[in-house]
């Protein structure tokens, strides 16, 4: 049986003596006679799915993702990935942590809760705000869940979300779907340079508006000089002020609690995952006084009978599994395992490291918007501000064509517009952002 | 006997190893916090990165420990968590398999990292798993289409009822606002329903925990979106009536809503589709044996029926051309390599839009997909016939009450006059993850049991005598457990009276 293909589940350890002998114990002849399932309603087909060893799916899977061509990607607007350390891996894929469900038995569940909490414990020192929580699918559905905090806390006076016009369309398109149940509807407000405009902005703010959400750095890569205005108009709105940010980012640039930030959502799998096809992690974090109106789970502090200090999963009453239509948000599983990742690549990096990634990335992107603002046919940066990671490009010819010769030299970046890319450095070394500037120069040419 | 509760367990089952879980301490803690280890701050020079100071904050405060150093805090960390593969994980609901490690290293291949923003042309292997997978799950579903992208089964829901939402309002027919939901239902279905702006009709069960017709037929109206069922329920009992749910529901021009986490009892016996079933969701961390996380990620992929189709999330994957290769994936057969085919995205014409910022959770839907093709036809519905004899045989060997039946994949024992929430503590002693507790509340002193197909009839031997040994024990020793885990029994109420959610709250506590 070992290597060969099997005709039942390889993972049920049933020999044919241990079946017959609890088919016995039930008085039943075969296990048909458990399934009380009336017969205009039974399966009697085959999906006609073939079984195979491990050995053959194993071949199957990297004959498949074998086609993925193995391009260099300089490509960000809201998925960044970061080279993850191998201990990350390691630790991570250790069993009890890959194979535990949510910690509703805390006491045998205290490692996994530890981590929980010091994932909590990073994001609270990242955003000066007072709590997070243990984590959300991905940024835009932390975006979402804004949203109806939003409208759970200021639900009389408002009816209005507004978000930037260049925000990322996945991200719109998740808000506008979080909020179709509420009356909240979406609207755009104008950017310049790709960051806030604050006077159009604090034009079109009035009693109707319940949040404003900003980011920074934004899609575009360009880090906001106006956080702090943007924090005192919405404030004086009487509007929620949510900003978009991540862990690599808020280790280097303005503390959002500085600028009057309310809430702060965004991806944390910075740190921890690799690209994934765009799997992410959602960072939640806000004041301390809207704990009772937070989604998501929460890791809290409690002792034990031996008075050790212990931890628990926390405040559950606002969560579906007990409030039922009246919780918070309707997450359940969520990216636990991600956020345990992610807290073993920032506790690998410490705060030096991270600072240092920040500051690489920061002078990576102006480095190499110089490099290629000098060729021909080619203006780097557009927009007149200081950036992270990410950069817009104009090039004389199109940018399609551009994107797709690129792609023939072994470079993903993306298409903004007909004479606009995108590049960002975060998943690239320096040889191959050199190798980039090589292949650039012939291509705009 | 022994005034000890800890040696109780060792004369009540002396044949038996005994299980201790490991605790690791430091002066009087359980292993500190990487915050006590080390703090240190750092001051941010802004001029170093080339921004001006207005720009950045002034000071970060993290730990900073030697990799070696955290190497050991997360080992002990881990060896302080209890997962499948430290024993029987018997979660109702929850379906706790084991979880094949093949699956991690397909994940972790190296063309399975692709950013979402890929031009198609370049991820030809990621939209073909996914297109493959879309194929598996509409079968195994009887559905006609499939969407990845909800990123776990609650956004599943969430996609279910926006795209009810959007069949509706296209058809003329908005004014629905009512979703009907049993009462012993998942708690996500509620919530779910209420985030989609509708309000819940609950729905109680007859005397056999079953659907009540009657009721059904008094909560059933032109206001009716949807009806959100789960089959087998949550007591584990197929609704035999199904196919009359469907037709009632039908009738007012309602949708009748799967909710997958229990399809791991119906493999290969029954499909959601044939049922009359208009949109499920598929947690394929449960059926399909991909680990939990901790909590997750998972995903819980939606099928619907042809007619729903236009609404689903956007894009979707679909072949280029309809030819030979991809026929081949339709009939599939003993390949071990691609289809060579050539895949593309695409907007469903009426799509509610994005339901994440991207695609989902790809690393789960790989691992999903490798263990499908592992299992074929005959492993998955082997699955489903051991995880009904598993949870049947573990039944009958119980000394608890289980007030309804016949069940499937899992069981509801009733505590009688213990407390459900202390047993359950109480079984963490013997080794074993307790049941689901105190819940559905159908039954007094719930203990929602589901073995899975994993567990041998020794294993679930032990389960039985570790269930029979505390359903023996005194209140006094059900109160006074755990004692062999690594904290014990841990006070819940205060850490809520009193939320301290960071170190920096220790911190100020502390000062």
């Amino acid at each position: 049986m070992h290597g060969s293909r099997t005709t039942g589940s390889p993972y049920a350890p049933h020999t044919e003596a241990e079946t017959s002998a609890m088919l016995a114990e039930l008085g039943v002849e075969s296990v048909e006679a458990l399934f009380d399932i009336p017969e205009p309603v039974r399966f009697d087909d085959s999906f006609g799915i073939d079984a195979r060893s491990e050995r053959e799916t194993r071949r199957l899977l990297e004959s498949i993702l074998d086609r993925n061509d193995d391009l260099t990607e300089l490509l960000g607007r809201g998925h960044y990935s970061y080279y993850v350390p191998s201990l990350v891996d390691h630790l991570s894929d250790r069993s009890e942590f890959l194979t535990s469900y949510t910690q509703y038995q805390p006491e045998v569940s205290q490692g996994f809760l530890q981590v929980l909490f010091e994932y909590q414990s990073i994001l609270v020192e990242l955003t000066g705000l007072e709590i997070a929580n243990c984590s959300m699918y991905d940024a835009a559905s932390a975006l979402g869940e804004a949203a109806t905090l939003a409208d759970r806390l200021r639900q009389v006076s408002g009816t209005t979300v507004l978000v930037p016009d260049i925000l990322q369309s996945g991200k719109r398109s998740t808000l506008e779907n979080y909020v179709d149940g509420t009356a909240l509807s979406v609207e755009s407000y104008p950017t310049a340079d790709a960051t806030v405009d604050v006077d159009a902005l604090t034009d079109r703010l009035d009693e109707d508006v319940v949040m404003v959400y900003a980011e920074n750095p934004t899609v575009r890569g360009t880090i906001d000089p106006n956080l702090g205005s943007i924090g005192d108009v919405t404030t004086d709105a009487d509007a929620l002020f949510v900003l978009g940010s991540d862990p690599i980012a808020l280790s280097l640039l303005e503390r959002p609690a500085d600028v009057g930030a309310d809430v702060v959502i965004g991806d944390a799998s910075v740190l921890g995952l690799p690209t994934s096809y765009g799997m992410g992690l959602g960072l939640f974090a806000t004041r301390e006084e809207f704990l009772r109106q937070v989604p998501g789970r929460l890791v809290g502090v409690s002792e034990d009978d031996d008075d050790r200090r212990a931890f628990t999963l926390t405040l559950q009453t606002r969560e579906q599994h007990i409030r039922r239509e009246r919780a918070t948000s309707n997450i359940c599983t969520n990216q636990a395992w991600v956020a345990l990742r992610t807290a073993i690549h920032a506790a690998m990096l410490g705060p030096g490291g991270m600072v240092d990634l920040a500051k690489r990335d920061v002078r990576r992107a102006r480095e190499l918007a110089e490099r290629i603002d000098e060729l021909d046919g080619v203006s780097a940066p557009v927009h007149d501000r200081h950036h992270l990671r990410e950069f817009v490009a104009q090039v004389d010819r199109s940018a399609n064509t551009v994107a797709r010769e690129l792609e023939d030299h072994g470079f993903a970046i993306h298409v903004v517009d007909d004479r606009e890319i995108q590049l960002c450095v975060s998943g690239a070394t320096d040889d191959e952002l050199d190798d980039f500037v090589a292949a650039f120069e012939e291509v705009v040419r | 006997m022994s005034e000890n509760p800890t040696d109780q367990i060792e004369e009540s089952t002396s044949n038996e190893r005994r299980f201790d879980q490991a605790r690791w301490t430091t002066n009087g803690t359980y292993e500190p916090l990487l915050s006590e280890k080390n703090r240190t701050d750092i001051e941010i020079d802004a001029e170093a990165a080339g921004l001006p100071d207005e720009l950045t904050r002034d000071s970060l405060s993290l730990p900073s420990l030697a990799e070696s150093e955290l190497a050991r805090h997360y080992t002990r960390l881990s060896q302080h968590t209890y997962g499948i593969t430290s024993g029987p994980y018997p979660l109702g609901s929850c379906t706790m398999k084991y979880n094949p490690p093949y699956t991690e290293d397909v994940a972790a291949l190296p063309g399975a990292s692709v950013h979402p923003d890929r031009d198609e042309g370049t991820v030809q292997g990621t939209l073909e798993l996914l297109y493959r997978l879309q194929d598996y799950l509409g079968r195994i579903g009887g559905m006609d289409a499939v969407t990845l992208q909800p990123p776990a089964g609650a956004a599943g829901e969430f996609v279910g009822i926006r795209v009810a939402t959007a069949y509706h309002e296209h058809n003329g027919d908005g004014n629905r606002d009512e979703v009907i939901i049993p009462e012993s239902a998942h708690g996500t279905n509620f919530a779910t329903a209420a985030l989609g702006g509708y309000d819940v009709v609950s729905l109680p069960s007859d005397d056999a925990g079953r659907v009540d017709l009657e009721a059904l037929e008094a909560a059933l109206s032109e206001k009716t979106a949807a009806l959100m069922l789960t089959n087998p329920n949550t007591l584990g009992l197929f609704e035999r009536d199904i196919e009359q749910i469907a037709e009632m529901v039908h009738d007012v021009g309602g949708l009748l809503y799967y909710d997958g986490a229990n399809l791991n009892a119906l493999l290969g016996r029954a499909r959601p589709g044939d049922m009359g079933f208009d949109v499920m969701h598929y947690n394929v961390h449960k059926t399909f044996a991909t680990p939990h996380g901790g909590g997750g990620p998972g995903a819980g992929p939606v099928g619907v029926v042809e007619e729903l189709a236009p609404f689903l999330p956007a894009p979707r994957v679909r072949p280029v051309d309809d030819d030979e290769s991809t026929a081949d994936v339709r009939g599939d057969d003993l390949a071990t390599s691609s289809t060579g085919a050539t895949y593309e995205l695409f907007d469903p014409e009426y799509t509610i839009g994005k339901v994440h910022g991207f695609q989902g959770n790809w690393l789960v839907l790989v691992k999903a997909f490798a263990y499908i093709a592992r299992l074929g036809d005959e492993g998955l519905a082997d699955a489903s016939a051991k995880a009904v004899l598993n949870a049947n045989y573990l039944g009958s060997r119980i000394d608890y009450e289980i007030p309804y039946g016949p069940f499937h994949h899992e069981f509801v024992a009733s505590a009688g006059d213990q407390d459900a929430a202390d047993v359950a503590k109480r079984m963490l002693d013997y080794g074993v993850h307790p049941p689901t507790t105190k819940w559905p509340e159908i039954v007094p002193q719930a203990l929602m049991t589901e073995p899975t197909e994993v567990e041998s009839k020794e294993t679930l031997d032990q389960l039985a005598a570790a269930f029979d040994a505390v359903a023996r024990e005194a209140d006094e020793t059900l109160e006074g457990s755990p004692n062999r885990t690594t904290a014990r029994r841990i006070d819940q109420t205060s850490a809520a009276r009193n939320p301290r959610l960071s170190w920096h709250a220790l911190t100020e506590t502390e000062d």
